[in-house]
């Protein structure tokens, strides 16, 4: 009777029903803080009060919800379809790495043609790393979720190798990392804080995200395949350049966030660009219910998270996993809430 | 066998008082009354939407009834769930199984159990299965995984998971629909002997021959009220078709048929057309046919004989492993499925909820699912929704389907409902060729008729139709020419008017000889 719970779920409901699964989560972790003989709710404080106590918090959860909302929309396209692209991680490093050789090598150019040039370089990059196992799936079958999460430590690696290798700082004294970007190849800042010009690149994402999937024919072919791909399949809609064409875009977001972390926040690249950005933005779109909409919010949120995490590692000498503790509590939280709806009846 | 009905109160065993049921915007059962006797056959006769769904889900507990009571043996029962019901001694098979395909026959059964899994073995389980195969002839293997079983032996477990956890009232929803012929018969004599060892039975149906000939008693549902009960004894075709349908009239039954050849171009030949199947099914081969513009031509087979894979081939989703497919002379044995029905091939699936809909997404959006390009130009973004659902309530009117809006999801409709719909798209593309599975399955008597007309009209105005079905009456009533497949091969070709039913009937269930048939001079394929 799935579809009878379909029809009572409606718009209002999907969302308190979220929140409330979210709550949930957070007083399990409070239980576990208690546990540790921690005080839970000095730690909400904490994390709240260093994400919304000054306007540099404020700032800080928008610049951490960027990379987040690509790598999200990464993932919430193929979803929609049925794919699960866990590879948001290694997509994002892509991006930063193709940004970069456009960077170091093209910085001659004039920031009005070299920066365009960069956002193409990234999105190709993201693409191409998702093309290798929507291509494995397209092809061979071989299941994309294994593919995806092992080609991230493949990528990662790739980058460990060249900002130690072919692309290391000669001035660096040995640090790991590339020559800091020439200004034409940064992305600006905005109201003297580190929110950058990423935010147009994830708001712009998402809204196309949205209106792609309600009013183009592509949205809803995929949104057919999604539902039922054999009904899909019978009806003429080739599900192999679909799988192809939504990784690829996916992973062309993904790779969007990685130049925009190189281009504004770093100024070049190293190990760590992200902490985590790629799964973190799957668990986003996945709390999101690969809602376009939902996605801005549960990214904010889980910045709020990520930047209030900061704060308890300083002030309460806690570890920074409990952030992550968190984050896993609601994962699993609101799944389960989910996999218990769809199985009743 | 002699049929005892109880005739009075005295023996009533289940007893529905009062049942009222709404959903926003329907009253799906209004006051029922319903008294069923220990140990007998119940039927519960109703046209598509007449609340039988309903009413069979509230003495279940899946549903909570607005006003009225239940009771069995004269003890009233308060179902708040399925599992109260399950206690009560109260199980049903719902219209569409709820087996987990990768599981096997005894696991399915343990997970259902009350207490399952740490009260029963799954070698206890076996052991009982044993007990009641022999007993009802309910055998089933218990090791088989439940995607290699047919639907028929689904259904076999679904019941014997009713019997194993102590059910003594057995619900069995339109069980039938799903069946081919063979398996119908022995569908009845589990539920004759199941009655002779007291388990009493309620058999939602709406096909008369089927009351006929199991029932002891009938209870006839009309717009969610009882229009009467009455003993299959004293029950009539001819009254039971004017208590279903009421005041409406019933169109005239038969369609004139062209005696002449159509004078039509072929549209489809298959050419000695080989498939390979999945594992254990049987695939095609070297199937040749020929359907020409204006002509219907009935493929009679029990399911699983290679119908699946002639529509796989034809509309490209299933490569061959030899010979060809033409259209309209054009060879598309490798073209995409798309370019397949861009050549104007519709087709009616043999499973319309699995294979034609998309059921999360709404009635409006399923409906231009086949025409997507007509609908949708330029890439979707001039799609004109609310052009879209006029056009398409105003056909949804004329065919008198009964749908709340547009805007639900189609998963909520009753598979009548949804082969509607799906008859609907298929038609309103005006199909070259049009590849129909089953197309009156699960259809009411008035909307069968329907149906069948709509497929006549279809014909005459030229489309080439194929028409795969296990119903023969409806077989020898459309078809200008009738094939036979068994075991995926052509076993016969002929006009219906030179055979009787019984002949195609035995040639499908392969107890006649193909070489008879091949005599006859209508037999020579492809087409003359
Ligand atoms: N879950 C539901 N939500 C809304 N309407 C329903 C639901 N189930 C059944 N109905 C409506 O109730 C009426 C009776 O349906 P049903 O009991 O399924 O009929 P039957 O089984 O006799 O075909 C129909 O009009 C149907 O649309
Ligand atoms: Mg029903």
């Amino acid at each position: 009777m799935a579809s009878v719970a379909r029809l009572v779920d409606s718009r209002v409901l999907i969302p308190l029903r979220l929140l409330g699964l979210t709550a949930l989560a957070f007083v399990a972790v409070g239980a576990f803080l208690l546990l540790f003989g921690r005080n839970p709710i000095e730690a909400y404080g904490v994390i709240f009060k260093g994400a919304f106590g000054s306007g540099y918090g404020l700032s800080e959860v928008v610049v951490r919800a960027i990379p987040l909302m690509l790598c999200a929309v990464a993932t919430a396209i193929p979803a929609r379809m049925g794919l699960l692209n866990v590879g948001g991680e290694g997509q994002l490093h892509g991006g930063a790495m193709a940004a970069t050789w456009g960077a170091l090598t093209l910085g001659a150019l004039p920031r009005g043609a070299l920066l365009p040039g960069l956002v193409i370089l990234g999105l190709l990059g993201g693409a191409a790393a998702a093309f290798v196992p929507a291509f494995l799936r397209w092809a061979a079958g071989v299941n994309e979720t294994i593919s995806t999460l092992l080609l991230n430590y493949v990528i990662v690696l790739l980058v460990e190798y060249m900002v130690r290798g072919p692309w290391k700082d000669p001035m660096s004294y040995n640090w790991p990392f590339t020559p800091e970007f020439p200004e034409s190849a940064r992305l600006s800042f905005y109201w003297g804080t580190r929110i950058h010009a990423g935010l147009w690149f994830a708001l712009v994402a998402i809204t196309l995200f949205y209106l792609a999937l309600r009013r183009t024919r592509w949205g809803y072919e995929i949104r057919v395949i999604g539902d039922n791909p054999d009904a899909a399949a019978r009806a003429g809609i080739p599900l192999g350049r679909y799988v192809l064409l939504t990784m690829c875009v996916g992973g062309a977001l993904a790779g969007l966030a990685g130049m925009a972390e190189v281009c504004a926040i770093q100024s070049r690249l190293r190990p760590g660009i992200s902490t985590g950005f790629g799964y973190t933005g799957f668990l986003v779109s996945w709390l999101a219910l690969h809602h376009p909409l939902g996605i801005v919010v549960m990214a904010l949120l889980l910045g709020v998270l990520s930047v209030g995490g900061d704060m308890v590692q300083i002030s309460l000498g806690l570890p920074y996993a409990t952030v992550n503790i968190i984050m896993a509590l609601i994962f699993f939280v609101v799944l389960g809430g989910r996999f218990r709806k769809s199985r009743s009846g | 066998m002699a049929v005892e009905a109880p005739s009075d109160g005295d023996h009533v065993y289940l007893r529905l008082e009062g049942i009222t049921k709404s959903f926003p915007g329907v009253v799906a059962n209004c006051g029922i009354n319903l008294d069923v006797g220990r140990g007998e056959i119940h039927a519960v006769l109703g046209e598509n939407g007449a609340g039988k769904s309903t009413l069979m889900k509230v003495l279940y507990g899946f549903w909570q009834p607005d006003a009225g009571t239940i009771s069995v043996d004269g003890k009233r029962l308060d179902l708040r769930s399925p599992s109260d019901a399950i206690r009560a001694g109260i199980g049903m098979v719902f219209q569409s199984f709820m087996l987990i395909p990768a599981f096997s026959v005894a696991e399915n059964i343990a997970l259902t159990l009350p207490g399952s899994g740490v009260l029963l073995s799954v070698s206890a389980i076996r052991a009982r299965l044993r007990e009641f195969g022999s007993r009802y002839g309910l055998s089933v293997e218990a090791d088989a995984k439940v995607w290699q079983l047919s639907v028929g032996e689904q259904q076999r477990v679904e019941i014997v998971k009713l019997l194993v956890s102590g059910a003594r009232v057995l619900i069995l929803d339109e069980p039938t629909s799903v069946l081919a012929p063979h398996e119908v018969t022995k569908l009845f004599e589990i539920l004759q002997t199941l009655r002779r060892d007291g388990y009493t039975i309620l058999f939602v149906t709406h096909k008369l021959n089927e009351v006929m000939a199991i029932a002891d008693r009938i209870t006839v549902l009309r717009k969610g009220g009882v229009v009467g009960t009455l003993p299959r004894a004293g029950a009539t075709l001819p009254d039971l078709v004017d208590m279903l349908l009421g005041e409406r009239e019933l169109r005239a039954g038969s369609f004139e048929r062209r005696d002449h050849e159509p004078g039509g171009r072929a549209v489809l030949e298959l050419h000695d057309l080989s498939v390979r199947s999945d594992r254990g099914r049987t695939g095609l081969a070297r199937v040749s046919l020929r359907v020409c513009a204006g002509e219907i031509v009935g493929v009679a087979g029990v399911t699983g004989n290679g119908q699946t894979e002639l529509g796989e081939a034809i509309l490209g989703l299933r490569r061959p492993a030899g010979g060809r497919v033409v259209l309209d002379g054009v060879d598309v044995t490798r073209r995409s499925t798309a370019a397949i029905l861009a050549q104007g091939v519709a087709c009616i699936p043999e499973d319309p909820l699995r294979m034609g809909v998309a059921p999360g997404l709404t009635i409006a959006e399923n409906m231009v699912l086949d025409e997507r390009a007509r609908y949708m130009p330029f890439g979707g973004l001039l799609t004109d929704w609310r052009a879209i659902r006029r056009e398409i309530e105003l056909r949804v009117e004329n065919f008198g389907i009964a749908i709340p809006r547009l805007s639900v999801p189609v998963g909520t409709l009753s598979g009548g409902n949804v082969q509607r719909l799906l008859l609907l798209r298929a038609l309103a593309r005006k199909p070259r060729l049009l590849v129909a599975f089953y197309p009156t399955r699960g259809l009411d008597i008035a909307a069968t008729r329907m149906a069948q007309e709509l497929l006549m009209v279809s014909r005459n105005g030229g489309a080439a139709t194929l028409l795969i079905s296990e119903d023969l009456d409806e077989l020898f009533a459309l078809s200008d020419r009738l094939v036979v497949l068994s075991r995926g091969a052509v076993a016969g070709s002929f006009r219906p008017g030179e055979v009787e039913t019984v002949d195609v009937g035995l040639l499908m269930t392969g107890a006649a000889k193909r070489h008879e048939w091949q005599a006859s001079p209508a037999s020579s394929i492809p087409g003359s």
